[in-house]
């Protein structure tokens, strides 16, 4: 019976039970060629992310040899818990403590780009919005009900929505969120960061993580390229060897 | 130099039938000269054998299976092995391109009949073949516990599950525990590195011996063997080699070029290849939105969705696969080649493949009512083709067979 029940609840039901989370207000694709940008991208990160959120598939020298940060800066200004260039990233606080802290231990975030795509990240970091109803005080057009607290506010101010009401089909009041907007309460002084919009903060950040998914990816395709190459230049030998022998054939 | 080699070819004949067995598959062997673009399929489904076999093999060697280890090793293979991911990424490309070139591989049978007599073992080895190729995707897939890895994995041995009777049993005994677990990982891993690829390299030499045998079938469906020469050599046959290996080459490299462009450009294949939600961890705890099997089990999975019986469901798929089986008895036309076939076979293999290609799209979507119902038209049409087989073939207006292949 138990076995049935979990089948009717995977097979027939997924998809369509859990209900579409918010849909994407802004459009992002991932640019990883600017490697200043990246840089600004893995601060943003060491400074705000990993102070609860883990890289632990990442070493910093191999971010540093990617990004062209040197050893010493990196000791100096990205590393903030251990003093061994090629330590991974991680953080002091224990997934006990962080459940504690949050109800959820906050995940690891190496291919979290690779799993929710950029343009979710960019969508994520853009629309948090006061929520009195949450502990936190926020909630996120993408991630509904998240445990996280809207940790880059003093980049962005905080932001509150914007309600559209419609009268339904049956007669009922349908509340939905129209957009958000920066509000003054509370006390709402957004600090550019290092003289930057938040747009740019948090693309930059975007674009980070889209590398730190997968840091072989900035050179991948230059490899192909070769590979590519060699083998169409083998296809041509290749090819003619063929015509050569299918002569006495036709 | 050449004195040495040809004395130490001689030394090994005349303990070992080396050029014996060389002529006989390869030198000697005559395949008909008509061969064409489908014929390329046989030599490639090989060629990503070994590459999955050597790519698999230095995979293991960083790879750790345990459930607390895996998800990570793979990481590090990624980030920290030199070359790793390219590695990674041949093997994982290599799982999805196998079954591209099997499923063209038997598409080709199925359009020129090559699983009609006398070649009816070559295509039920083949069929083993693609039964452990499912087992040995299934298994390997768990490997990287991610969350697809893990709910993929407890959907399909839940399915055993509703057998009536050993179901319950049958599904402990295949995870070892009572949900997918390190026991379950652990095993996996045997049956994927070991078990499976030893049958499979046994299974492809048999139905090469079987193949070799018999003599390769060709797009026009014609026995090359009913028309020889003198030396009794068929008048419509070349030599293997060098005939086809310079040909199976040029096919070789243009694959390889897909091949590459796939791993250094597009690994993730847009999700397709490498699922999303596979880069979160596997959590017990935690069931996906939405499960769905990667591309080249979709049209199964489609059924099993469309039958709103569990059990009925769990038939229907497994009928799906099997079904194949019994090609060479359901078809009763004398005409081999879809060129000579009649008007029905053409519109049934039509209806079939727009099915197929229908059903695994559908096998990726939610299942919504109206998605649901489109699976069971497609489902019912599946099935017409292989039930129906008898009638329409029997009854085609097939076209007449000429004696010799054309060019």
């Amino acid at each position: 019976m138990r076995i049935y029940i979990l089948l009717t609840v995977l097979l027939f039901n997924s998809g369509w039970l859990f209900a579409a989370e918010g849909e994407m207000l802004y459009e992002f694709s991932p640019d990883l060629t600017d490697q200043q940008a990246l840089q600004r991208g893995a601060r943003t990160f060491v400074n705000y992310c990993q102070t609860c959120h883990s890289a632990s598939y990442m070493r910093y020298n191999r971010m540093g040899e990617d990004l062209g940060i040197p050893d010493d800066v990196l000791l100096e200004n990205f590393m903030f818990g251990t003093d061994k260039v090629g330590d991974t990233m991680e953080i002091a606080m224990s997934a006990e403590d962080g459940e504690k802290y949050f109800g959820i231990a906050p995940p690891d975030l190496s291919v979290t780009a690779r799993a929710r795509g950029a343009e979710w990240l960019y969508n994520y970091l853009m629309t948090f919005y006061l929520d009195p109803a949450k502990p936190t005080g926020v909630n996120n057009l993408v991630f509904r009900d998240v445990a996280m607290p809207h940790v880059l506010w003093e980049l962005q101010g905080w932001q509150s929505a914007v309600y559209h009401e419609e009268t339904g089909e049956d007669g009922e009041l349908v509340r939905t969120i129209d957009h958000l907007e920066i509000t003054s309460e509370p006390a709402s002084k957004p600090q550019a960061y290092q003289g930057e919009s938040y747009e740019q903060t948090v693309s930059d950040l975007v674009n980070f993580m889209v590398y730190l998914g997968e840091p072989i990816q900035l050179k991948r395709k230059s490899y192909g390229v070769w590979v590519i190459l060699y083998l169409v230049f083998l296809l041509v030998i290749v090819y003619f060897l063929k015509k050569e022998y299918w002569k006495d054939v036709y | 130099m050449i004195k040495y080699i040809l004395a130490l070819r001689d030394w090994i004949d005349a303990r070992f039938p080396l050029m014996e067995e060389w002529n006989k598959h390869v030198g000697q062997y005559y395949a008909p000269k008509n061969f064409n673009f489908w014929y390329y399929f046989g030599v490639l489904s090989m060629l990503v054998l070994v590459i999955q076999i050597v790519t698999g093999i230095w995979l293991t060697m960083n790879y750790k299976p345990a459930a607390d280890l895996a998800f990570s090793s793979v990481e590090y293979i990624m980030r920290d092995v030199e070359w790793g991911w390219w590695i990674r990424y041949m093997h994982s490309t290599g799982a999805s391109a196998f079954f591209i070139v099997v499923y063209l591989h038997m598409y080709r049978a199925m359009l020129y009949g090559s699983y009609k007599k006398p070649r009816e073992l070559v295509w039920l080895i083949g069929m083993l073949i693609y039964f452990t190729l499912m087992g040995e995707a299934f298994f390997g897939y768990l490997l990287p516990w991610g969350q697809m890895s893990y709910w993929g994995a407890q959907v399909i041995i839940s399915l055993f599950g509703a057998l009536p009777i050993i179901g319950d049993d049958l599904s402990l005994w295949i995870r070892g525990d009572f949900v997918v677990s390190d026991v379950t990982l652990n095993r996996f891993f045997a049956l994927h590195v070991i078990a499976l690829p030893l049958v499979l390299c046994g299974l492809v030499v048999a139905h090469i011996l079987a193949l070799h045998e018999v003599g390769s079938n060709n797009p026009d469906g014609i026995e090359i063997k009913e028309h020889k020469d003198e030396n009794g050599i068929p008048l419509d046959g070349i030599p293997f080699h060098p005939y086809y290996t310079v040909k199976d080459t040029v096919g070789v490299v243009i694959f390889m070029i897909l091949f590459v462009s796939v791993v250094f450009f597009w690994p993730e294949m847009n999700g397709y290849f490498l699922e999303h939600a596979n880069f979160v961890p596997a959590d017990p705890l935690k069931t996906p939105e939405h499960i769905a099997p990667v591309w080249y089990f979709t049209p199964f999975y489609a059924i099993l969705r469309a039958v709103p019986d569990q059990l009925g469901g769990v038939i229907a798929m497994g009928l799906a696969t099997v079904l194949f089986c019994f090609l060479p008895w359901l078809d009763r036309s004398k005409v081999k080649s879809i060129r000579y076939r009649g008007t029905k076979y053409k519109l049934a293999l039509t209806a079939f493949t727009i099915s197929f290609v229908a059903l695994g799209w559908l096998g990726m979507q939610p299942a919504t009512p109206f998605f649901t119902m489109l699976a069971r038209g497609f489902s019912v049409i599946y099935f017409l083709f292989f039930l129906l087989m008898p009638f329409y073939t029997s009854t085609d207006n097939d076209k007449p067979v000429p004696d010799r292949v054309r060019v």
